[in-house]
């Protein structure tokens, strides 16, 4: 990183990421086991060489209080070492990132595992005030007359719960879902339904190369549930998408003259991602191989209403302190919440505009080659875990720099309340 | 009054420690004897008994047998808990509190030793009224009396218990309460069986006796046996409260008491024998039809009761069954004995890699996960393994109940087609195929990739060790392992050894076994082994008889006659007819003998068992079909001799040839492998005992009719000279 240490990529692991409908057969916490048992056990070290544990996580769960911690006691950490867990939205496991290297850069740590993880169907369906207040009184209730009269204040709207997948998903200053804010940037840079349909195509077939071409094998392992079935690929996959079908589905957020579906919007799943972060101290005592460097990270914000842009607002600075164009980062992971987030970021680069008046720049930055983003698929093929995409994308790249011989990679993304974080990879490429 | 089931109970409480982080398990029992040293201001101190009294005037009286890691009751500890009782009804304390001082438990009951070889029933009584009467001293006294339980109260200790005003225990799952005699062929005798009725009812206390099972902290606060359960930190506190401010003592709740009415018993009882003999037989297992009859008799009674008690005991604890349960009981202690290293020193083992997982390579792992060991299990196919974790889960969730435990468990488990797990395992168990080159292959790998230190182990049930070990580049490595089907349920694990094998490596594969709450038993390399070999001519020769006419209900109906807790038939469906006909096609290979053509044509026709839903029976959920039985005269007069002699007569080839350490090891290889008639004490004692000349011509008479297989093994003289 600038400024301090060399920060190293060890090793990683995900779990597939898989859709969300009712509550998935694991919960955040047991993925972090499924995907960091194997991890671990093929390292040199054994787990209680650790430094820290930290992990990005947006919604855990009633019985995941610091999810961090649990995870690194259930992974058998042991209990002498440190845990903690991070949240900044959709880049809460890129923020734990950016945690462990800058905790290594700066020399108070040398060995870190650090990840995301979410399990968005697991996610809590909460009562109302009202039904809270109702409980309340019924406790107190005491005598029959009392409860009688208790019970026949329930009223129908008691009943209805509070889903906090949606709350989560909304923005709660601006009132504007997701969704709505991905409608925004369409307006603002004519994306057509077209295009993001098209978009969303491309990314299924990535992902159903990617998949055929087994390049997962190494960074996916296999998770088993208790029912006698595992998974161990990306299941939101759709080889069968077209342009007809997509073009049916409706809008989901702006329900009658909106362009953002279903179909063309990150998928609703559970996953999650670790990395191991090593010094070059931690590297040489373990003997460790690396796959490559976390260089930089940057994190910005904009308005909440345009929060897709984020990836704009935290990769422009950080180019500029490397003295970078566009052309020299080799692959981007840009994170697809929606396509026309991703679209809309090209787009603000390409614009003179927008350059000139929100990033402060002379003139547009210029133009990234969809050939070198996202190159086996992204959210909405793959699926977008809230809190652990920010740790997929980063591991992901890596591979992908390894796989291409290339040198420079960015992963950004996009996050919910207006904000944009980017982190910078790197390989050796003589290696 | 006894600690059998002990270790038994104990394994699943002890599998949770590795990674419970829990308060409640991390704080350790209370040792009060030394924690309260300071306040105290007398102490006495006698061998098996520290008496201590505090300011309260509250006297404190913790169980620490001498020599011993647990405490049980012998006589002489009786007989001191008998004096020291006397000074404590002299100096009137405001109250007495009963503990152990052992962080392994409260009492694990009494010692079994001493009941070996009882012969005579008079002296029987008096030693079971002197035991009466040490307790008798307890309730009689003036003062609050509380038995302050954790860890194992059981049998004689529970009885202890019983007789204090009140109880309490330690809500640690390791306090497991339960009184176990009917499992030695007894019930409770020192005033535990009256003590419970009177305590929480007949239908509860039938409930716990009968079945002899042990019960949680809180399931016994449920039931009442125990006033309060409550966590380690607060055991003094409450036994304290009791004694400050007596509550009145518990009592059953009020239709229990009804019950007791001496017009009502005989229906109960009459319900509650019938419920017994679907389970056992008064005619092998009488100790729980004697308890009912002595409710029955004396339920409303407590003072006859008492001394019916102890007479009912002495019957039974001098008669066939009891002597041989008992030994039983010894033979297990036995076998843990053999794990125990010459120098003491135990070996820790944390982590276990497992090849294979089929069912048997899946069940190995996740009985060792559930352990408490680090487990990997690895097989080319992720199906396996989903079905492998699938299986885990439904033992875990059985066996440890608490979801959080569960998932503790789960964690311990990993599924790794890679073999990730191999580089760090202490023990490897290989239990692939039974195909010799796979088998070399693999362990030419293994042998590469672990430490020196690593104990490698095979699974193998027919392939003799020497042609897998010589592949290894050390093959005085290679030590068999031999689990039983269902793992979870099989209590023996033949440890194999060939005339290569490392001494010491066999004692710590002994060693590893016993921590994985398994019995060890030492044999060597052979065909079959011990248990197959000996089962399989039993198993076929009811196949044989099965083809000559004689319907297998019948043949079953001889078996469980006998004693033996599943028939013939039956269990070769259970297995599964394609695995006995592949022990046995193994077994005839190298010992000779035919294999029966029924076999071959229901294994041919994909008829393998209770696993295809048909076999010898057909089966409907899990259930045979059995018509009903035909009338015993119909039956061939020798069914029962051709079933066991040629098991018996197999025994005496297998001792013949060492692949056992002697009798006793025979025996307990025999009762822990098969389930063989546990009263009959095993069958080398049921052959001393029958007779060895009876039975040897009674072979040779059989041998004459049905043809050589019955021909009387060279081993028979050896025994006839000690007979």
């Amino acid at each position: 990183m600038k400024n301090g240490k060399t920060v190293f990529v060890v090793d990683g692991s995900r779990t597939p990421f898989l859709r969300a409908g009712k509550p998935g057969p694991f919960r955040a916490a047991d993925l972090t086991v499924a995907a960091g048992r194997p991890l671990l056990a093929r390292q040199p070290f054994e787990p209680d060489q650790f430094d820290e544990v930290i992990l990005g996580c947006v919604m855990p769960g009633p019985d995941e209080a610091n999810i961090g911690r649990v995870a690194a006691l259930r992974l058998g950490c042991g209990k002498k070492v440190p845990a903690w867990t991070v949240q900044r939205n959709c880049a809460s496991g890129m923020q734990a990132l950016d945690c462990a290297a800058r905790n290594i850069a700066a020399g108070h740590s040398d060995l870190v595992l650090a990840g995301g993880v979410e399990a968005m169907s697991h996610a809590p369906v909460l009562l109302n005030n009202a039904m809270v207040g109702w409980l309340s009184d019924w406790a107190r209730a005491k005598d029959l007359p009392t409860k009688l009269k208790t019970l026949a204040a329930l009223r129908p709207g008691h009943l209805v719960p509070i889903i906090g997948l949606l709350r989560g998903l909304s923005d709660p200053v601006i009132g504007l879902s997701m969704g709505q804010t991905a409608e925004n940037l369409a307006k603002h840079f004519s994306i057509s339904r077209e295009q993001m349909d098209e978009f969303a195509i491309t990314s299924h077939a990535r992902l159903a190369q990617a998949q055929d071409d087994g390049i997962f094998e190494g960074e996916i392992e296999a998770i088993y549930d208790t029912r006698g079935k595992f998974y161990e690929h990306d299941n939101g996959l759709r080889r069968d998408s077209d342009m007809q079908k997509l073009a049916k589905l409706r809008p989901v957020f702006d329900r009658k003259f909106g362009s953002v579906t279903a179909g063309n919007s990150a998928q609703i799943t559970d996953g999650m991602a670790w990395l191991i972060l090593a010094s070059e101290d931690a590297v040489k005592k373990h003997r460790l191989p690396t796959i490559g460097r976390i260089t930089d990270c940057q994190w910005a914000g904009l308005d909440p209403a345009q929060m897709g842009l984020g990836p704009v607002h935290a990769t422009t600075p950080m180019l500029q302190r490397h003295q970078l164009a566009l052309k020299d980062v080799d692959y981007w992971e840009i994170n697809e919440a929606f396509a026309a987030q991703v679209l809309a970021c090209l787009a603000a680069w390409r614009d003179k505009d927008y350059c000139r008046n929100e990033l402060g720049l002379g003139q547009a930055l210029g133009e990234v080659d969809l050939d070198r983003v996202n190159l086996d698929g992204g959210g909405v093929s793959i699926g977008h875990p809230v809190g652990a995409s920010g740790a997929r994308i980063v591991l992901h790249l890596l591979h992908v720099l390894k796989r291409k011989k290339a040198h420079r990679g960015i992963a950004t993304l996009c996050i919910g309340g207006g904000q944009g974080g980017a982190m910078m990879v790197e390989r050796d490429t003589a290696a | 009054m006894t600690n059998e089931r002990a270790d038994e109970e104990k394994r699943m409480q002890d599998t949770q420690t590795p990674n419970e982080t829990s308060p409640e398990a991390q704080a350790k029992p209370p040792a009060p004897a030394a924690k309260k040293k300071a306040t105290h201001k007398k102490k006495n101190s006698h061998k098996h008994w520290h008496l201590e009294k505090d300011d309260a005037g509250i006297a404190w009286l913790s169980a620490d047998r001498a020599n011993a890691g647990t405490n049980s009751l012998s006589a002489e500890v009786l007989d001191e808990l008998g004096d020291i009782l006397d000074s404590i009804a002299a100096s009137t304390p405001k109250g007495l509190v009963i503990q152990s001082a052992k962080p392994s438990g409260f009492i694990a009951g009494a010692d079994v030793k001493e009941f070996v070889g009882l012969k005579d029933t008079e002296t029987a009584a008096h030693l079971i009224r002197r035991g009466q009467s040490v307790f008798d001293k307890i309730e009689a006294l003036d003062c609050p009396t509380v038995a302050a339980i954790n860890g194992f109260c059981l049998g004689g200790g529970l009885e202890l218990a019983l007789a204090c005003r009140y109880r309490v225990a330690d809500e640690d799952p390791r306090t497991r309460l339960g009184l176990p005699e009917v499992r030695l062929g007894i019930h409770p005798g020192f005033g535990g069986s009256m003590r419970l009725i009177r305590l929480i009812g007949a239908p509860s206390a039938m409930g716990l006796m009968l079945t002899g099972r042990t019960i949680s902290a809180r399931a016994a606060k449920k039931l009442g046996v125990v006033d309060y359960a409550v966590p380690a930190r607060h055991l003094s506190n409450a036994a304290r409260h009791l004694i400050q401010s007596p509550p009145v003592a518990h009592q059953p709740p009020r239709w229990a008491s009804w019950l007791n009415h001496r017009l009502l018993r005989p229906a109960l009882g009459y319900y509650l024998k019938r419920q017994v003999s679907a389970k056992a037989s008064p005619k092998h297992y009488p100790a729980p039809y004697a308890l009912i009859d002595l409710w029955v008799a004396h339920g409303d009674d407590p003072k006859a009761m008492l001394a019916e008690e102890a007479f009912s005991v002495a019957k039974l604890i001098t008669g066939y069954t009891a002597q041989n349960l008992i030994r039983v009981f010894l033979l297990q202690e036995k076998l843990k004995g053999l794990a125990k290293t010459a120098k003491g020193k135990k070996e820790v083992f944390k982590r276990v890699h497992v090849i294979g997982g089929g069912v048997m390579g899946g069940d190995i792992a996740a009985w060792c996960a559930l352990q408490g060991l680090q487990v990997s299990v690895q097989d080319r196919k992720r199906e396996s393994l989903a079905k492998v974790m699938q299986r885990a889960h439904k033992l875990f969730k059985k066996k440890l109940k608490h979801p959080r435990i569960v998932q503790a468990a789960m964690d311990r488990l990993m599924p790794d087609v890679e073999g990730l797990g191999l580089r760090r395992a202490d023990v490897v168990i290989e239990a692939i195929f039974e195909d010799v080159e796979a088998k070399q292959n693999l362990f030419k790998e293994v042998e590469k990739k672990v430490g020196p230190k690593t104990i490698i182990a095979t699974n193998t049930s027919s392939i003799p060790l020497d042609e897998i070990s010589s592949a290894l580049k050390n093959p005085a490595r290679l030590v068999g392992l031999h689990f039983f089907n269902p793992v979870a349920m099989m209590q023996l694990v033949e440890i194999v050894t060939a005339d290569l094998t490392d001494k010491a490596v066999a004692q710590r594969t002994a060693a590893f076994t016993k921590q994985i709450k398994r019995l060890p038993l030492p044999v060597k390399s052979g065909p079959g082994f011990l248990v197959n070999r000996i089962l399989m001519p039993y198993l076929m020769e009811a196949v044989v008889l099965e083809s000559e006419g004689v319907p297998a209900p019948a043949i079953d109906k001889a078996a469980v006659d006998f004693g033996m807790p599943m028939g013939p038939i039956h269990l070769a469906d259970t297995v599964g007819l394609d695995i006995c006909l592949h022990v046995a096609e193994n077994l005839s290979a190298s010992l000779g003998g035919d294999i029966p053509k029924k076999l071959r044509k229901l294994v041919e026709a994909k008829q393998l068992g209770r696993k295809t839903g048909q076999g010898f029976y057909k089966y409907n959920k899990g259930k045979p079909e059995k018509p009903s039985a035909t009338q015993d005269s119909k039956l061939p007069a020798d069914l029962t001799d051709r079933l066991m002699l040629r098991m018996l007569n197999e025994a005496v080839a297998c001792l013949r040839e060492s692949v056992v350490d002697g009798e006793d090891l025979m025996d307990a290889g025999i009762i822990f492998g098969t389930g063989f008639a546990p009263f009959h004490g095993g069958p080398m004692h049921y052959l001393q005992h029958t007779g060895v000349d009876i039975l040897h011509s009674r072979l040779q008479e059989l041998a004459k009719r049905h043809g050589d297989r019955f021909k009387p093994d060279a081993g028979w003289s050896s025994l006839k000279e000690i007979g």
